[in-house]
């Protein structure tokens, strides 16, 4: 479990996230909604690590991270996968030598046991016959595919996935999202899905927060979401016809 | 920001840099990988800037000091002494600073600014230590080859341009060359090339792992590298000379 306390960031004299508080349970797919620009990446970020919060803490499993010494920090960094929102793959490398990376640093295995997990991990993304090419030579679609094999290939405890789905066709975006939901229960992750994309807030949410002028303004769970009379969550969710349709079949206003 | 600001980070970047490596033989990999890029790859350009460098020495030599008076000797000693104790250390590590220097700033700033360092540190992986650390070993390694060939070929390209223009014999160019030689003037130009390569590749490090933005930030942080580098250069060169020759 995660949980984040009274956390809030500024960069220079701009507040983005004001005294957030949540808990991101284990075994869960915690989804982390909001508009564009509205500190999802920054809360992410901040929860890891890379940035530090102005204010507040954040504890992984009751341990608070901003208490840990750096060797502390870097053991249960390798507990955590994360996609980045531009995938951040490193461009040196091959698609297969990107998601053996953090086996080749970390893992005790033979070469083969490690090519044969970042093989599977590939195949779980959909991803195959293209371990040889560099990262710009594939899709963007096909880059968070691999950011996302490479976050998983640790086996993390924790997972970050910022939009997973942005640039993948409805189809695919179902896979990863199921792959997502999938990895989750098999390994008792607690994962922390970041995205706008409503289809997949109703495909695998188990808790939903949204972040809404700075603060975490809502949470519940998907059936909370549809019934709530939140102003601002409505017409976040609701801004897209298919959802209204959802929302009449559901007899609502 | 202050001077006294990126001196304090800069050091403070290579505790990091310095500190435990994850896996030996990763960083060890990759270190062969930047002797090729950084050290196999400047071969070119190092030897062609030094057989025109002694060829231009050697013509000046022996057209400004041309007297009776002068002995034989004295091209080929001076395009020897010129050469070991400042042209191959000092003048080729500045322009392997600009070339290295600036390779190194432009791919570790790309890095930063495509998250993909930040990507190395979720994964609990020292960035500083496994981009920065291959790069100084490679081109401590790499470069004092690199000035040695520049020497030989310096040397070379003065008894070329001294023979085929005529001006001195080959003979008398060789035994300029031998003329009271001390192996020290070689040690203390491979000192030097040490001590410059890990500026080279420690400042330029610094100014690519430190950038902050984006594209037009890595191209800012490369130019950096490469002025830093060079004034970092002069003053060591000043030091050191002080230090081991007088
Ligand atoms: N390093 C930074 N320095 C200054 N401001 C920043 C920095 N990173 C983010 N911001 C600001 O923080 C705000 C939130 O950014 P963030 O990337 O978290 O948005 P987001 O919710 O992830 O949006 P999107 O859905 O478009 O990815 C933005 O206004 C952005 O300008
Ligand atoms: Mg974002």
């Amino acid at each position: 479990m995660i949980e984040v306390r009274q956390l809030s960031k500024s960069f220079g004299e701009v507040e983005v996230l004001h005294d957030i508080n949540a808990q991101f349970h284990k075994g869960k797919v915690n989804q982390v909604i909001g508009k564009s620009g509205s500190g999802k990446s920054v809360l992410a970020k901040c929860i890891v690590g890379l940035l530090a919060p102005t204010s507040g803490e954040v504890l992984y499993s009751g341990e608070s991270f901003q208490q840990m010494d750096k060797e502390r920090k870097k053991l249960l960094r390798q507990e955590i996968g994360m996609l980045f929102q531009s995938s951040a793959l490193f461009d040196s490398l091959t698609v297969l030598e990107n998601v053996m990376f953090p086996l080749r640093m970390f893992a005790t295995m033979s070469p083969a046991e490690m090519r044969e997990r970042a093989g599977s991990c590939l195949k779980r993304v959909r991803i195959e016959g293209q371990d040889q090419k560099y990262p710009a030579e594939i899709s963007g679609g096909m880059q968070k595919r691999v950011g996302i094999a490479r976050a998983i290939a640790m086996q993390p405890k924790y997972l970050f996935v910022d939009e997973p789905n942005s640039g993948l066709d409805p189809q695919t975006s179902i896979v990863i999202d199921e792959l997502i939901k999938e990895l989750t229960e098999e390994f008792d992750t607690t994962t922390l899905v970041i995205t706008h994309d409503m289809n997949s807030v109703m495909g695998i949410a188990d808790h939903i927060f949204f972040i809404h002028s700075k603060r975490l303004w809502w949470q519940g769970t998907r059936d909370e979401l549809l019934r709530s009379d939140n102003q601002e969550l409505q017409e976040f969710i609701f801004a897209g016809s298919l959802m209204r349709q959802v929302r009449q079949a559901m007899g609502g206003r | 920001m202050g001077l006294l600001f990126h001196i304090g980070r800069y050091f403070m970047l290579l505790g990091e840099v310095f500190s435990k490596p994850e896996r030996r033989s990763v960083y060890w990999r990759r270190t062969v990988e930047e002797m090729d890029l950084l050290g196999v790859k400047s071969l070119g350009i190092v030897a062609l800037l030094s057989l025109f460098m002694g060829a231009v020495i050697a013509i000046q030599t022996k057209t400004n000091i041309d007297s009776p008076l002068i002995p034989f000797y004295v091209v080929g000693f001076t395009v020897r002494q010129s050469t070991i104790l400042e042209f191959s250390p000092t003048i080729i590590s500045l322009i392997l600073a600009g070339k290295v220097g600036s390779t190194i700033a432009a791919e570790i700033g790309s890095m930063r600014v495509k998250e993909q360092i930040d990507a190395l540190d979720i994964m609990g992986v020292n960035s500083a230590g496994y981009l920065i650390l291959p790069k100084i070993i490679a081109t401590a390694i790499i470069n004092p080859f690199l000035i040695m060939i520049s020497m030989f070929l310096s040397i070379f390209g003065g008894w070329l341009a001294g023979v085929f223009t005529g001006i001195i014999s080959s003979s008398n160019y060789i035994a300029g060359v031998q003329w009271d030689f001390d192996p020290y003037i070689v040690t203390y130009a491979l000192i030097k090339t040490v001590v410059f390569a890990v500026i080279i590749a420690t400042v330029s490090g610094y100014h690519g792992y430190y950038t902050r933005g984006g594209t037009r930030e890595v191209g800012i942080s490369s130019t950096k590298a490469v002025v830093y580098s060079d004034v970092v250069i002069l003053i060591a060169n000043y030091l050191l000379t002080q230090l081991l020759l007088l």
